[in-house]
C-alpha cells in the first residue's frame, strides 16, 4: 500500500514539475494521471497493490471534497446577497450539462452504428 | 471541572488532530445515514458532512483556517486520487477506444455547455462579475477549478464551494435524469456525470457500476484539460472582468 501510494505521489510530483516548468494551463495531477496511464499501457501489467490502493482511494472520493466544502462558511455574505442567481445557475447548468452531454453522445453513437441505440 | 474542560479545549483547538478526526467521524456518520436511508440520493454524504461541520464550527466559534489546519490532510489526498483515476481508465481502455468519437464530441459539447450555462443563468439573474467568474469553472474538480478561478479573477475559495455544490446537485439528480432520458449505456452515463459533476458525481457513478465510474473518472481528467483551455477564452469573448 505504501509502495502504491508512493507511485501515485511520484506521478503527481512529475506532473506538478512539468506544469510549473512549462506553464501549461493544466493541473499537475491531471498530467500525473495521463503519465501513469501511459506507463501502465507501456508495461501492460497493473500491480495488484496499485489497483487496491487506487480503488480504496476512489471509493472514498467524496470524503476528499468535504474540507473545501466547509469553506462555504467564509462566503456567507456573498451567498446571502446572490443566493438566487447562484443556486439557479448551479442547478440549471448542472442538469443541462448532464442532459446535453448524454444526448449528444447517444446521437453520435447511434449515427456511427447506423441504427438505434437505447 | 470547568477548568479541566477549558484546558482540554484550549489544547485541542490548537491541534490539527481534533478537526481531522471530527471530519472523518462526521463523514462516516453521513455515510451511515445514507446507507440507512436505503441509498436515497437526497441523503448525500458530502452534503450531510458539510452541513454538520459548518454547524459545529459556528457553535464552537472556530474559524475556517483553524479547521483547515486539521482537514488539510484529507484535502491533500485530492491530488493522488486524481492520479489514481488512471487505474479505472486502464482497466476499461477497450471500451474507451470503441467510444472514442462519441466521448470526444460529448466532452467538447458538455464542457462548453457547463461554462456558458452557468455564466448565462447567473448573469440573467443579476450575479455580480466576480461571482460569474467564480462560477465559470464549477464543473471541474476542486484544485483545478480553484487554479482557473484565480487566473481569471474569480475567488478561488468561493469557486471551491460552488464546485462542491455542483457535485452534490449532480450526484443527487443526474442518475434519475439519465434514466428519464432513457440513457442505458453506463459509459455514456459516466461521461455525462463526470463532465457535469466531477469527483462527487464520480463517487455516485461508481455506485451505478464500475464501468460508469471509470468513464466518469475519465471525464474528470479530460474536462479539467478542456475547461482550463476554454474558460479563459470564453471570459475574454464575453469581456468579463472582476
Amino acid at each position: 500500500m505504501i509502495g502504491a501510494l508512493a507511485v501515485l505521489l511520484v506521478f503527481q510530483l512529475i506532473g506538478e514539475i512539468l506544469v510549473q516548468a512549462s506553464g501549461w494551463p493544466v493541473p499537475g495531477p491531471v498530467i500525473g494521471m495521463v503519465l501513469l496511464f501511459l506507463a501502465l499501457r507501456w508495461r501492460g501489467v497493473l500491480p495488484t497493490a496499485l489497483r487496491a490502493t487506487a480503488e480504496t482511494l476512489l471509493s472514498h472520493l467524496s470524503l476528499l471534497f468535504v474540507p473545501a466544502g466547509v469553506g462555504i462558511i467564509q462566503h456567507g455574505a456573498r451567498l446571502a446577497d446572490e443566493w438566487l442567481a447562484v443556486s439557479v445557475a448551479l442547478v440549471v447548468s448542472t442538469l443541462v450539462t448532464v442532459a446535453v452531454t448524454a444526448l449528444v453522445m447517444r446521437a453520435v453513437v447511434g449515427r456511427r452504428r447506423g441504427g438505434q441505440n437505447g | 471541572m470547568d477548568k479541566i474542560f477549558n484546558d482540554v479545549w484550549v489544547y485541542l483547538a490548537a491541534s490539527p488532530l481534533l478537526w481531522l478526526t471530527v471530519t472523518l467521524a462526521v463523514y462516516l456518520a453521513g455515510q451511515w445515514l445514507f446507507q440507512r436511508s436505503g441509498g436515497r440520493a437526497l441523503f448525500n454524504p458530502v452534503a450531510l458532512a458539510i452541513t454538520l461541520l459548518v454547524a459545529l464550527l459556528l457553535l464552537t466559534g472556530t474559524p475556517y483556517s483553524t479547521y483547515f489546519q486539521g482537514a488539510q490532510f484529507i484535502h491533500f489526498l485530492l491530488g493522488p486520487a486524481t492520479v489514481a483515476l488512471a487505474v479505472p481508465l486502464y482497466l476499461h481502455w477497450e471500451r474507451v477506444r470503441q467510444l472514442f468519437l462519441p466521448i470526444v464530441v460529448g466532452l467538447l459539447v458538455g464542457s462548453a455547455t457547463a461554462i456558458f450555462s452557468a455564466i448565462g443563468v447567473a448573469w440573467l439573474l443579476g450575479g455580480t462579475p466576480r461571482t460569474l467568474l467564480s462560477l465559470a469553472p464549477k464543473s471541474v474538480t476542486t484544485p483545478v477549478a480553484m487554479g482557473i478561478a484565480e487566473k481569471i479573477g474569480g475567488l478561488p475559495s468561493l469557486t471551491a464551494v460552488l464546485v462542491i455544490l455542483t457535485g452534490v446537485i449532480g450526484a443527487v439528480a443526474a442518475p434519475a435524469l439519465l434514466n428519464g432520458l432513457r440513457i442505458r449505456d453506463d459509459a455514456i452515463k459516466g461521461i455525462a456525470i463526470g463532465v457535469a459533476a466531477h469527483g462527487i458525481g464520480t463517487a455516485r457513478a461508481f455506485q451505478i457500476s464500475a464501468m460508469a465510474g471509470a468513464f466518469s473518472g475519465l471525464a474528470i481528467g479530460l474536462n479539467a484539460l478542456l475547461t482550463a483551455l476554454l474558460v479563459p477564452l470564453i471570459v475574454k469573448l464575453l469581456h468579463l472582468t472582476p
